[in-house]
């Protein structure tokens, strides 16, 4: 296919919608605006809620989704808990992780037992640890930039995903976490990957019953650190 | 008179299933009408809302029943339809049909402010609480589409059924999804029409219902006659029959 | 895929019949749509919010070229690859052709209906590449060779025991005796099965809920986490979308993912939503090489000046045909093409042409449950409405139907000839049947009786006893 082609292909679709909506000359600083404006809408009642609040409500959400919540007092425990987590469960203590330099400022030397592989996740992957940018108390569903630092794949491929988030970056509503990532991104600018997640995969396709644990992990440990 | 003491002109648009089928609901109208103050006429010149024309495509005629229709009870303070369907379209249709003719827009948009369902007429214009009748039956009420979701009538005709003496209502499950009955819909897809009242059937009859009231005839009519097909012991009667005592007919596609 | 919308009678004699269907289907009222209600209910700015949602696509389609192209700016910088297509044959072969430049052989899948409205993955598998759906609906679907009967729900119309039977005749590499008796065990089977195919694909294709044109995004939610992995393991990522996507800014997409999940699923939100943009970066562990974004038209442009604009704001939940007694009787195949339900019976004569699919916007009761629903207020029985105008208008519609409106017309126009008319045809009618109180047949009212009796008259119209009433002549 020529790029004359491809060309001509977009001028007959941007063609007709121009012919449809008449001439739309003018409403462009409109759009823009928009764009540039970022205004927020209608944000629910139950997001504002002091830090406590916010910290109960994501807790809530996230168990109601059946993942597992648990607090961390401070970054020092968290070895203890993720240990903790992955023996009540049956589970290696063996972890893959990216270069996220919070996470591997942790001293995980208290827990000998654990190993942490860095890198992207391969398949014999059986746990994958990651940390959030940001946490949203709405719905309680964590947010996971994509980059060498948290791979995707880390958060999608083992069948056991712990997400860890600091308190500090727990907010209320989803607008609050979009303004924390442009604020680390740049205005406009996207991680290659945004990942909201609100639980352990599951699906209802069978039969309309739900299954939890479908092809991303079947089991969340979220730990809220502080 | 005072503007307090003149009672209301009210035009009872009688519907044209009621005018051909249940004379009875009309009468039942019309006295639940007088109970709430009003003084009730019936023009002769309307015949049908027109909502067989519009739902089938055909909008010159659905314009021209408007035209009609409108013309022969605009100049009373209130126009009551014992009917859900016949008032929504004449409430929330005509003035959407006649919206591009300078000359009814303004007549339409009036129209439709003087019109109202009859129960919901009762209960939120005419403020009535109660009725004062005895009927010992175990009866459950089936909400028609249009009066629930273009008219919102929903909790006016439980508020009068609970007023009357001896009446035990129950609700049955999914008492706002459509019986199937929808026009010419019942006729021209009848084997979809058959499903839907086949389920709509059995949720009155696990409800342990003796008696299935609403507010609009086309579903009565669907609803009893598929009861009656089935040998279905309960019976159907328009909500209006209850509520004004005009029980003297039999139920809906019941034997003298 | 084949088109049998003109045939949906007869497409529904035969899902009335089909008694695992009926099974299937009888658990929307206690599934889906008690979950949306409770939902609903957990939400108190709910109905607000569609408001809001209505404004926001409403204002995005007035200046939809000109969010398609700041999108495409934004997405561009951020390196994919944009690809117009005026109709599914141009998209069809864009994809192709995508999948040609990276040698491919095989293809991953995650759920998208304009890839079903494209009949994608014949064009694909017609080029010798293997196509293998990954959502688990898609695959149940996929290895029976039907299409999907619900945009949400693919597999809605198959029971428990069909899918067993199924996986034991595809999955024959794995022991005859294996318990699949229940829904986590079929599950765990698809997994394993789907995971291999996860690794080895070299092209990963999704669709997208939405578009950004502040970030030149684009978006999948799910649950089941298969797009992410269809779209970060490939080496290829090519979103398959249409232009009615585009949504200006993340504080608009976050408004229309609040109501999204809820009017689908009932969840308060999707497990997993992604924002994808651009292919990996330098720094990057993972993520595919290329992303592409295939942008159809396919009919959509054309619908911006008529009334049926407002469909473009569609988001997809399913709601309308979850709420939809008619689908809920027949279920999604007897639609007879991809969308199916009250959306469907308005998007389809677009997209197929009204004589085509006629039936559709016929088969409603008008009963006005799917735009109570409907997250973004599409008026989808007044649209319905609007087809059947335009079918009236063109001379459509069966002879008989015709000439009996034309008669009832008449008489309905002339109220004096009317109540003549009606007191006749009264007193005839109820001179047969009076005494019985309800006709079990009756001639010319076939359609009515074949399923339920049709009561009878009490004798004389209203408007004969109102002039006797009138004249003091006791009832």
């Amino acid at each position: 296919m020529s790029d004359a082609a491809a060309v001509a292909r977009r001028e007959k679709v941007l063609g007709a919608i121009r012919t449809r909506l008449g001439n739309s000359g003018g409403k462009r600083e409109a759009v823009e605006a928009r764009i540039a404006g970022q205004a927020r809408h209608l944000v629910p009642e139950r997001s504002r809620q002091d830090a406590s609040g916010l910290k109960a409500l994501f807790a809530a959400q996230l168990r109601a989704g059946n993942a597992t919540v648990v607090e961390s007092a401070s970054e020092a425990d968290l070895p203890r808990i993720v240990a903790s987590y992955l023996r009540g469960q049956n589970l290696p203590l063996t972890l893959r992780a990216g270069e996220d330099a919070w996470l591997r400022g942790i001293d995980w030397s208290r827990e000998p037992a654990i190993s942490i592989t860095k890198g992207p996740a391969v398949p014999a992957d059986e746990v994958g640890l990651t940390h959030a940018v940001a946490a949203v108390a709405e719905t309680g569903t964590l947010v996971l930039a994509s980059g060498p630092e948290n791979p995707v794949t880390v958060t999608f491929l083992p069948e056991t995903s712990i997400i860890v988030v600091r308190a500090a970056d727990l907010v209320g509503p989803y607008e609050a976490a979009f303004d924390l990532i442009r604020e680390r991104y740049g205005h406009g600018t996207m991680p290659r990957t945004l990942n909201l997640v609100s639980g352990p995969s599951r699906t209802a396709d069978v039969g309309g019953r739900l299954v939890t644990g479908a092809h991303g992990p079947r089991r969340l440990c979220v730990v809220i650190v502080g | 008179m005072t503007p307090e003491t003149k009672p209301p002109r009210v035009a009872l648009f009688v519907t044209c299933l009621v005018d051909l089928m249940r004379p009875s609901v009309g009468f039942a109208a019309v006295k639940l009408l007088e109970q709430a103050g009003c003084t009730v006429e019936v023009p002769m010149a309307q015949t049908c809302c027109g909502q067989p024309a519009y739902n089938s495509g055909d909008k010159t005629t659905a314009e021209a029943l408007a035209r009609q229709t409108i013309a022969a009870c605009e100049g009373y303070d209130y126009v009551v339809a014992p009917s859900g369907s016949c008032a929504g379209m004449l409430k929330s249709h005509y003035a959407k049909l006649l919206a591009s003719d300078a000359a009814w827009q303004g007549r339409a948009n009036a129209f439709a402010a003087k019109v109202h369902e009859l129960i919901s007429f009762l209960v939120d214009v005419r403020g009535m609480t109660g009725v004062s009748q005895t009927l010992i039956a175990r009866a459950t009420y089936h909400d028609s589409c249009s009066g629930l979701r273009e008219l919102g009538i929903k909790d006016q005709p439980r508020k009068l059924l609970a007023s009357v003496e001896g009446l035990e209502l129950v609700e049955m499950a999914d008492c706002e999804v459509c019986c199937g009955f929808g026009g010419t819909f019942a006729v021209k897809y009848a084997d979809i029409s058959n499903a839907m009242v086949e389920k709509k059937c059995a949720n009155i009859g696990e409800s342990g219902a003796d008696l299935v009231l609403a507010g609009d005839l086309g579903c009565l009519m669907n609803m009893a006659g598929k009861l009656r097909r089935d040998g279905s012991t309960a019976k159907a009667r328009h909500i209006a029959e209850v509520l004004a005592g005009e029980l003297s007919d039999p139920p809906i596609a019941a034997a003298d | 895929m084949d088109v049998t919308a003109h045939a949906f009678k007869s497409n529904v004699k035969a899902a009335l019949k089909d008694m695992q269907l009926q099974r299937a289907l009888s658990g929307l009222p206690t599934g889906l749509v008690a979950q949306r209600t409770a939902a609903k209910a957990k939400l108190p700015e709910f109905e607000a919010l569609r408001d809001v949602g209505r404004d926001i696509k409403n204002h995005t389609l007035a200046h939809l070229d000109l969010y398609l192209e700041a999108w495409e700016t934004k997405a561009t910088a951020a390196g994919a690859k944009v690809h117009w297509a005026p109709t599914a044959a141009d998209a069809r072969e864009i994809v192709a052709g995508i999948c040609r430049d990276a040698n491919a052989r095989l293809v991953t899948k995650g759920k998208s209906m304009v890839s079903e409205e494209i009949a994608l993955n014949a064009h694909l598998e017609a080029q010798g590449l293997e196509v293998v759906e990954t959502d688990l609906g898609e695959y149940l679907v996929q290895i029976r060779h039907e299409t999907p009967s619900h945009i949400i729900a693919p597999a809605i119309h198959l029971t428990e025991a069909q899918i067993e039977a199924d996986f034991r005749r595809q999955h024959t590499h794995l022991p005859k005796d294996r318990p699949l008796d229940e829904p986590v065990k079929i599950v765990s089977e698809a997994r394993e099965i789907l995971r291999e195919k996860f690794i080895k694909a070299d092209v990963g294709i999704t669709g997208a809920n939405f578009l950004i044109a502040e970030t030149g995004s684009s978006i999948i939610v799910t649950n089941e986490g298969n797009g992410d992995l269809t779209q970060s393991l490939a080496k290829v990522h090519v979103v398959v979308t249409s232009i009615d996507k585009v949504v200006p800014t993340l504080e608009d997409v976050t408004t229309l993912l609040r109501l999204l999940a809820r009017s689908a699923t009932g969840q308060e939100f999707s497990v997993y939503t992604t924002f994808s943009t651009g292919p990996r970066r330098a720094e990057d562990a993972d993520g595919p090489e290329e992303y592409h974004v295939v942008l159809l038209d396919n009919g959509r442009s054309a619908l911006l000046d008529t009334p049926f604009r407002e469909v473009l704001r569609c988001i997809r939940c399913g709601a309308c045909m979850n709420h939809c007694p008619v689908y809920g009787a027949v279920g999604g195949h007897a639609y007879g093409w991809v969308y199916p339900g009250p959306i469907g019976a308005v998007i389809n004569p677009a997209l197929i042409g009204l004589e085509e699919a006629s039936h559709l916007p016929n088969a409603s009761t008008f009963c006005g449950r799917c735009e109570s629903v409907c997250p973004m207020k599409i008026p989808l029985p007044g649209l319905m409405r609007e087809w059947r105008q335009q079918e009236f208008a063109a001379g459509g519609g069966t002879r008989m139907a015709r000439s009996a409106l034309k008669a009832w017309s008449y008489l309905a126009r002339r109220p004096r000839l009317y109540h003549l008319a009606s007191r006749l045809g009264i007193a005839a009618l109820s001179a047969l049947g009076r005494t019985r109180g309800a006709f079990r047949s009756l001639p010319l009212a076939g359609g009515w009786t074949r399923h339920r009796d049709l009561a009878a008259p009490q004798g004389r119209t209203f408007q004969q006893l109102w002039a006797e009433h009138k004249r003091g002549v006791p009832r």
